[in-house]
């Protein structure tokens, strides 16, 4: 095994891993705010990637440019199903919770599934072969820019987050709802608009996503399995440890992908996620509460 | 109601006599699935530790008795015990780790669902477990190794394994033990306050559970003549255990059974009228509608909403 090899997979992973954090954030914040599980999490994904593939197959729109656009739709996806049906279950029992968004995300694979086929798909890009050699590794360009892209997008929500009126009633319904609803907070708003930007997050991670790796309707439910040990990898909740925990995921799924067989690289996350529920449930970057 | 269960007893004992093969196949798979839904119901509707896992134990089970078939010869009604054994084996060693650490709600969940995955990616690079294409069984005829010409056989198989399911998760309800899950799962910590072992508890339903799973693995790989990693521990699988109990009323001796007959002959009939026009995903469109229906409207599952009808009925008869 040379070092080189198993250096550019490291590369690999790592540029791969924006958008595994930009997915497993989305999934931290709709937790953090609501303690609502997105099991329709990964199948969200996949709309945002049909969204791309579409917008670049018929308008010739790359999705380095149409993840935004993905974002919007997956945002008003969000919306929908947040006042149509989280709202109502949000005082229920966590299993209850569970069971709906299971169901939620049957309807949308299954939906995908009737409208688009079960083929497998990849959205074109114009950057999707160029590659830049770097000393004795290259650096694929797709990959560079979704990295890049997905950086900035989870920058530009967390200044939103921290800088904006509206993400600091966010965080506040996050730490207390009890709490913003005493400080005249319209907490109904802040859960339909923090699900809504969790939504937007995995749109534009699949969009982002699509480019680089087939996709299809099956892939759903493998998405929200990854995107859930990468949260708990990194922290119940903790954005920060949402998007480390993606690259740190990304980069072990990449060196297992060379140092196992490559089918067999799923299994590197979910060994780690079964060491962490052992040895530390609240997560590498989590807070511990119960 | 004593009466009236015999009755139907008897009606199932005897009415495969008029049934065509479509919907003898159609009862089979009611009878399965209950009897998988009851398993799962031991331990997720009583004691409330919810499972996405237990296809997990299904494969275990359906593997563990078709490879000692194949290899060594051994009689599947021999491997079944073995493959229970094995799956409770599992369930013993996610139990012992999730309860231990006390993994509860959704980290008990993800810790079921990383195991199924586990398992499903091992046994797709076993090369003696026939790798990513799976296992198949060559037809015999023999009974002695679970094979039967005539489909009357497997469905009165299945409706034993229902049967003795019911008696077993039963016999559970009325025990100490019973008692101790429900407490459990109504109030983990006041349960332990007043005394309850609710890790031993919580262990021995699993255990018990994935025992009952894994013999049904041995039915599944025999009716079904081949077994392939990617449906045997795959997601789908444990999607379809859990969903019964829940429709029909989780933590009820009824519920998996009423579930069953609701939703498999709905499963069969949308499977075979849709995918005929190359819709294959649409009963799963249903299944996932009816889930969001139940939680919304039923959130106790249909029996206890029927059982509630039923009891306000012959009062409004009443003077």
């Amino acid at each position: 095994m040379n070092v080189t090899l198993l250096g550019q997979a490291a590369l690999n992973g790592l540029l791969f891993g924006g958008v595994y954090s930009l997915m497993a954030v989305g999934l931290s914040l709709i937790f953090g705010v609501m303690r609502v599980i997105n099991l329709a999490h990964g199948d969200m994904m996949v709309w945002g990637s049909y969204v791309a593939f579409f917008l670049a197959l018929r308008l010739g729109v790359d999705p380095f440019v149409s993840f935004l656009l993905c974002a919007a739709a997956l945002f008003s996806l969000g919306v929908l199903v947040q006042r149509g049906l989280v709202n109502r279950v949000l005082e229920a029992p966590h299993e209850m919770q569970i069971l709906l968004m299971l169901g939620v995300a049957l309807v949308l694979e299954n939906l995908a599934l009737v409208i688009f086929g079960p083929d497998t798909r990849r959205t074109e890009s114009a950057y999707g072969l160029e590659t830049v050699w770097l000393g004795p590794v290259f650096v694929d360009v797709a990959r560079l820019m979704t990295f890049v892209l997905a950086l900035a997008f989870s920058l530009a929500l967390y200044l939103f987050l921290f800088r904006s009126d509206l993400g600091r009633l966010i965080r506040a319904a996050a730490d207390n709802s009890y709490g913003a609803l005493v400080i005249g907070a319209d907490v109904g708003r802040i859960y339909t608009v923090a699900f809504g930007i969790g939504a937007a997050c995995v749109g534009a991670a699949g969009a982002l996503m699509s480019a680089l790796v087939p996709f299809s309707p099956a892939a759903g439910f493998a998405q929200t399995v990854v995107s859930f040990n990468i949260v708990i990898i990194g922290g119940m909740g903790s954005l920060l440890g949402a998007f480390l925990g993606g690259i740190l995921v990304a980069v072990a799924e990449s060196l297992g992908a060379v140092l196992l067989v490559p089918s067999l690289k799923e299994l590197v996350s979910f060994v780690l996620l079964v060491l962490i529920l052992l040895f530390r449930p609240q997560g590498l970057f989590g807070r511990k509460t119960a | 109601m004593r009466w009236a269960l015999s009755l139907a007893l008897l009606v199932l004992v005897i009415l495969p006599n008029f049934l065509g093969s479509y919907l003898l196949t159609v009862f089979i798979f009611i009878f399965f699935y209950a009897y998988l839904g009851q398993a799962w119901n031991l331990l997720g509707g009583y004691g409330g530790q919810i499972s996405l896992g237990h296809a997990a134990f299904v494969g275990v089970g359906a593997y563990t008795s078709t490879y000692l078939s194949m290899t060594y010869k051994l009689s599947p009604w021999i491997g079944m015990f073995i493959g229970g054994a094995a799956a409770a084996l599992l369930g013993g060693v996610i139990g012992y780790l999730g309860f231990r650490f006390g993994l509860r709600g959704f980290y008990f969940i993800l810790l079921t669902v990383a195991f199924a995955e586990i398992c499903r990616l091992i046994v797709s690079h076993l090369e003696p477990l026939g790798g990513a294409l799976g296992l198949f069984i060559t037809f015999t005829g023999n009974p002695w190794q679970f094979q039967f010409s005539d489909n009357r056989s497997y469905y009165y198989i299945a409706l034993g394994m229902m049967l003795a399911s019911v008696a077993i998760v039963g016999a559970v309800e009325r025990s100490r033990m019973g008692a101790y899950l429900v407490a459990i799962r109504e109030d983990e910590d006041a349960s332990e306050a007043l005394g309850v072992n609710a890790f031993a508890t919580k262990l021995a339903a699993i255990v018990l559970s994935a025992f009952l799973t894994g013999m049904g693995g041995t039915f599944y790989a025999n009716y079904l003549f081949s077994l392939q990693p990617n449906t045997a521990f795959g997601i789908p699988l444990s999607v379809e255990i859990i969903l019964r109990p829940i429709v029909g009323g989780s933590g009820t001796l009824v519920g998996p059974i009423l579930g069953s007959f609701i939703l498999s002959p709905l499963a069969e009939v949308s499977r075979a009228y849709f995918a005929r026009g190359g819709l294959s995903g649409v009963h799963l469109i249903i299944y996932g509608s009816l889930l969001i229906a139940v939680v919304l409207f039923f959130p106790r599952g249909a029996y206890p909403y029927l059982r509630g009808l039923l009891r306000r009925l012959p009062r409004r008869g009443a003077p």
